[in-house]
């Protein structure tokens, strides 16, 4: 810029970085009613939680009788997947506590030296067959979901619950055909729902989820598949107090009675 | 600088737009692995994804010209009652999120969606087909076309249109020789715009289709799903679609001088 700009031009470039500034204080926090802990102030008494979306119903109630049991403490929560939620804490997220749906991802971000401590299992799920509450394709196996014409949605081998699906198959010996391999489970419950698809393997938490709208099959191999839950506080947390009573909250018994009235099994 | 001279203000202010678009791109391709950058783009899966992503876009592009161009036409050169509303409509899927998108499809084409019943009486099952991602993409990619090719109709107006027709061209002659030259460029450029559209199609797709290698897994859907355990792969198959797509615009930009001469000769013949 050179120097013959006026004084109104100077004000103009000036509101500029003033407005965009605006811009991003506004909307930096998280949301009107929760406190920012993400400063490098610690705020204490708030824990921001970031929990795989399996979690969603578990982990709501949880925070509220947390909250109830801690009065003056705030959990904020952040569901995604997990695979999600690992990325957004490497890239430097502002969360204080990771639960993940399998261990892998919580290795992943030990090894980026991201955790306080060792992760503590909390929780573990298996797989189930579900089918559209009419089962229109007459599902009533693993087998069945094999047969040809059946649609089959599974979920793809990147992601955990496609891992557990590829052991289930060898363990049964059952070789399915998907007609899709989803990236995530809520993606093949959603073509179940939708009546799209004739079967799909999903979580025993997720047909419980579902309610009426699919019916359960229970795959006897998928007991030996078992998906472990870890949750960890992170070396950033803001209030590492907090965080770490928050992670024994839910490794307590209070929780275990939340987490298993929503179909998940003991760590 | 070239041009009339622009208040100060609004080069920072286009400056700030243009950095805010471009720092992500660098950003992206910072992150790229280039030793293996190679490899990582034409490993089986990602060729896959992208021969089905070029082979869906293009069929939902011909879709999209074959009935966008008739559209286009009705909305800008007739008028009747409810057509501000119809247009509306048309428009809709540009600003739907794509995954309402999807759900639309498939409560209209899905197994139990409106049409569903019929066309399974038809013979025809469209589930996790990749006819499935054709309509998706063709869904999201029409307003486009529609939209520029409407916008540069009325701006071109019908005064050659008339002039041709008093000469006794028919409606098909003045469509063919005066309307279409002279809408050329915004034709090109609408088309190429519902191309790159469909090319990164993701939400409908991921809704209504499913993600099956080679059926249904596009790139964006390769992408997403190489995102949970292989990032480096995910990075470089999206650095190859920005490049892709800048070839897409690039071509339509060069196309553009043609068009315009195209134009001129369509008046001319048309005058």
């Amino acid at each position: 810029m050179r120097g013959s700009s006026t004084g109104r031009d100077r004000s103009r470039a000036v509101a500029l970085p003033v407005l965009l500034s605006a811009v991003v204080l506004v909307t930096a926090g998280r949301s009107a009613d929760a406190p920012d802990t993400g400063g490098a102030v610690s705020d204490s008494g708030s824990v921001t939680v970031f929990a795989a979306a399996s979690l969603r119903d578990s982990f709501t109630e949880l925070a509220r009788q947390f909250e109830q049991e801690n009065p003056g403490t705030r959990v904020v929560l952040t569901f995604a997947g997990s695979s999600d939620l690992a990325t957004q804490i490497s890239e430097g997220a502002p969360a204080d506590v990771f639960a993940s749906a399998d261990t892998r991802t919580m290795a992943r971000l030990q090894d980026d030296g991201r955790l306080a401590g060792d992760p503590v299992d909390f929780a573990s799920n298996t797989l189930e067959l579900a089918v559209p509450p009419d089962n229109p394709a007459d599902i009533t196996s693993l087998a069945d979901a094999a047969r040809p014409g059946v649609k089959t949605v599974v979920c793809a081998q990147q992601v955990p619950c496609g891992a557990a699906t590829a052991q289930v198959e060898e363990l049964s010996g059952v070789r399915l055909s998907p007609v899709s391999e989803e990236a995530s489970v809520t993606d093949v419950l959603g073509k179940i729902t939708s009546g799209q698809a004739d079967a799909g393997l999903v979580y025993a938490t997720d047909v419980q989820r579902a309610g009426e709208a699919v019916l359960g099959i229970g795959v006897p191999e998928a007991a030996d598949v078992v998906n472990t839950y870890p949750i960890a506080f992170l070396t950033d947390a803001a209030d590492p107090d907090a965080a770490r009573s928050f992670v024994d909250f839910v490794a307590g018994p209070e929780a275990r009675v939340v987490l298993e009235a929503a179909g998940f099994g003991a760590g | 600088m070239t041009g009339r001279a622009l208040p100060r203000w609004v080069l920072v202010l286009a400056a700030g737009g243009a950095l805010f678009v471009i720092l992500p791109v660098v950003a992206m391709a910072l992150r790229v692995d280039w030793p293996n950058f190679l490899a990582l783009v034409t490993s089986g899966s990602a060729r896959a994804a992208l021969l089905l992503s070029l082979r869906t876009s293009l069929a939902a592009t011909l879709l999209c010209v074959v009935f966008g161009i008739p559209m286009a036409l009705v909305l800008a050169r007739t008028s009747f009652r409810g057509q501000g509303l119809l247009r509306s409509l048309v428009l809709l899927p540009l600003v739907l999120p794509p995954v309402v998108g999807g759900l639309a499809l498939l409560y209209t084409f899905g197994r139990r969606g409106l049409l569903g019943g019929s066309l399974n009486a038809a013979g025809i099952d469209i589930a996790f087909s990749t006819a499935a991602v054709v309509l998706s993409q063709a869904f999201v990619a029409l307003p486009f076309l529609v939209l520029s090719l409407e916008g540069a109709l009325r701006t071109a107006g019908t005064r050659y249109e008339v002039i041709g027709a008093t000469l006794g061209a028919g409606p098909w002659t003045v469509l063919r020789r005066i309307t279409v030259p002279l809408v050329l460029p915004a034709l090109v450029s609408g088309t190429v715009l519902s191309f790159a559209r469909a090319l990164g199609e993701f939400g409908a797709t991921l809704t209504f289709a499913g993600s099956l290698e080679g059926t249904t897994r596009t790139l964006p859907l390769e992408i997403y799903l190489q995102r949970e355990t292989d990032p480096d792969a995910a990075v470089a198959l999206s650095l190859l679609l920005v490049v892709i797509a800048l070839v897409v615009v690039g071509i339509a930009h060069r196309v553009r001088p043609l068009g315009s001469g195209a134009v001129a000769r369509g008046v001319r013949a048309g005058g």
